[in-house]
């Protein structure tokens, strides 16, 4: 089976239901959304999409975005979703790493993207005007189309790619996490039988689409013949508008970052509307400062909480139910839970033994969900594996620990790697982009928790000419580079970086430099 | 001092002393991106409604609080000169 056969059932079995829900009121049925993506679908193809190709969409997130996505799964391709408001050059960068046969963009993006016909590759460009509610994909630009070197997909297989999703690299370029058709169906049937999921529910869409959240959020919808609401890119940060629309669209089941339930619990004023259908709220992706989740349960004391906890690598692969009350005595954050139904987990101790009940070892996976590896990356990809008792697990590199009730708790990382809103961040990606700064000699960066936001990211830089750069150039040339929750929010500059021995970069002073 | 110019110097001695500690004053423009550019994240931009609202003492609406209305000091003395408009 395949992830679009899901919406080929619901098309068949509710045609009239509403799919995809826009927040000015605009919205398809499922019978349209078949048929819509059936005819962008058999665009790409006439286009030259092949079965195993990978084909980018650069669109903001809309009913279009959602028709893109299953008209490429339906061409047989696996998709990539670009992240409309992060930098070009990072864009430019993902598109040209797989080598998209074809690209699906708005038109506003048309003069910033960079694919020509570099090393034999020559995708092609489909334009729309602006993803919305009613717009159609059509070809702008029809360049020579060559077929990419990778033509090995099944017409059937599970084990076909389905989507790649960019994460941020250490070594300062994004990654692509390859996931199969069965890796996702693994997650989704697991979400089904977990959550008694609906054809009734009003599931949020507020992840983008470039991250693994909204693999959740899209085929959980569709699964269930549910409708999917979706939040834009430019409401999705604001707390007091996502309070007002959980309530006015009536959502059923929301998932997020813990960053956004945490600001709407601060300043989304909870007390003064009517959210008696939320009935569900998930969150993953960072540790949800308990303060702030007891705040949010206090304002909503009736849905059921899930902490899901899992890297892009596995999507979920642990849960824990959150009990309300909280107690007020509980000053620690809930746990991470227990492995999956469809997983195995096992935690390894740094010399490569498995670690005891009550020992710290770092969180190892393996299953149907788990990704074959990176794009492109076959030595990186090597390296996140190991092999115990003749099965592949995938090292998290995330160091937990199982307590006397069995369930995980989450203790920190073994590398440079924080969530920021949800999002994975490389402290390295982050100097990477800053010696590229002309004016910038030396630059390392860490990472303090922070009560108001999650995590805060503070960049420790020496000039060229020995003297404090200006806040608004560092911003503005990170901006260019990098996402926006990349950007470090303190700069503080020196006449030298603290050394090791060794001659390397402390970290543990800088951490005490930035008041930890 | 025009009503413009006058809110415009109010804001951005706010937005230096509050988020640009230590900054060279010239270097923040009337059309300086602020949102886009991280310079101001979601907490600041929802201090800096709260000192608006307080320091011009008109009412901001939550829609308002976005990149549109907060990304350049130009964008924001039009806001603050829009809502002054209605409250006289």
């Amino acid at each position: 089976m395949k992830l679009h056969q899901y919406l080929l059932d619901a098309a068949h079995d509710w045609p009239e239901r509403v799919a995809i829900q826009e927040l000015d009121g605009s919205f398809v049925t499922y019978g349209e959304l078949d048929a819509r993506s059936d005819r962008l679908g058999d665009r790409l193809i006439s286009l030259g999409v092949r079965p195993g190709d990978r084909v980018g969409f650069w669109l903001h997130k809309s009913i279009d975005s959602v028709v893109t996505l299953f008209a490429i799964l339906k061409a047989g391709a696996a998709y990539v979703p670009i992240d409309p408001t992060g930098p070009a050059a990072r864009n430019n960068y993902i598109l040209a790493d797989c080598k998209v046969a074809a690209i699906v963009l708005e038109k506003r993006f048309e003069p910033v993207l960079e694919a020509h016909d570099a090393e034999g590759w020559h995708p092609t460009i489909l334009a729309v005007d602006e993803a919305g509610g009613a717009s159609q994909a059509h070809a702008a630009l029809a360049r020579n189309f060559k077929a990419g070197a990778s033509l090995t997909a099944s017409a059937e297989g599970t084990d076909d790619l389905a989507f790649i999703l960019y994460t941020s690299g250490s070594t300062g370029r994004p990654k692509g996490v390859q996931l199969t058709h069965g890796n996702a169906i693994s997650f989704v049937e697991w979400c089904a039988k977990t959550f008694s999921l609906t054809s009734s529910d009003r599931f949020s869409s507020h992840a983008p689409f470039h991250f693994d959240l909204s693999v959740f959020d899209i085929f959980s919808s569709v699964k269930h013949g549910g409708t999917l609401v979706i939040i834009g890119e430019e409401v999705g940060k604001q707390p007091y508008e996502l309070a007002e629309l959980i309530a006015d669209q009536k959502i059923t089941v929301w998932y997020s970052a813990p960053s956004s339930l945490s600001l709407m619990a601060q300043f989304g004023k909870l007390n003064s509307r009517d959210y008696s259908s939320l009935r569900l709220v998930l969150f993953a992706g960072e540790v949800f400062p308990i303060n702030h989740l007891k705040l949010l349960t206090t304002y909503w004391p009736h849905p059921q909480y899930f902490n899901l906890y899992g890297p892009t690598e596995t999507n979920v692969c642990t849960s824990y139910e959150v009990r309300t009350p909280i107690p007020a005595e509980q000053m620690e954050p809930v746990p991470i839970g227990k492995v999956c139904s469809h997983l195995e987990g096992i935690l390894l101790q740094a010399d490569g033994a498995e670690a005891g009940k009550g020992e710290e070892g770092e969180l190892c996976i393996c299953g149907p969900a788990v990704t074959r590896g990176y794009w492109n990356l076959p030595e990186q990809s090597q390296r996140s594996f190991v092999e115990m008792r003749g099965k592949n697990y995938y090292r998290t590199g995330d160091i937990v620990r199982e307590e006397a009730d069995g369930n995980l708790r989450y203790l920190g990382r073994k590398d440079r790697m924080i969530k920021k809103r949800g999002f994975r961040v490389e402290l390295g990606e982050i100097e990477v982009c800053l010696y590229r700064h002309p004016s910038i000699r030396e630059a390392a960066v860490v990472a303090l928790a922070d009560d108001a936001v999650g995590m805060r990211v503070h960049a420790h830089v020496v000039s060229k000419e020995g003297r404090a750069l200006s806040l608004i150039d560092m911003k503005t040339f990170c901006s260019e580079h990098i996402p926006i929750y990349m950007i470090p929010d303190r700069f503080s500059f020196h006449s030298s970086l603290p050394k090791t021995s060794t001659d390397k970069i402390d970290y543990q002073t800088l951490k005490i430099w930035s008041g930890s | 001092m025009t009503d413009q110019s006058a809110t415009m110097a109010v804001v951005k001695a706010y937005i230096l002393e509050e988020f640009l500690p230590g900054e060279d004053p010239a270097l923040l423009t009337p059309t300086t991106p602020m949102v886009s550019t991280g310079i101001l994240d979601s907490l600041a931009m929802l201090k800096l409604v709260a000192f608006l609202e307080r320091e011009f003492d008109i009412p901001i609406k939550a829609h308002e609080a976005d990149e549109e209305h907060l990304n350049t000091l130009e964008a924001i003395c039009e806001l603050v000169a829009s809502k002054r408009s209605l409250v006289r």
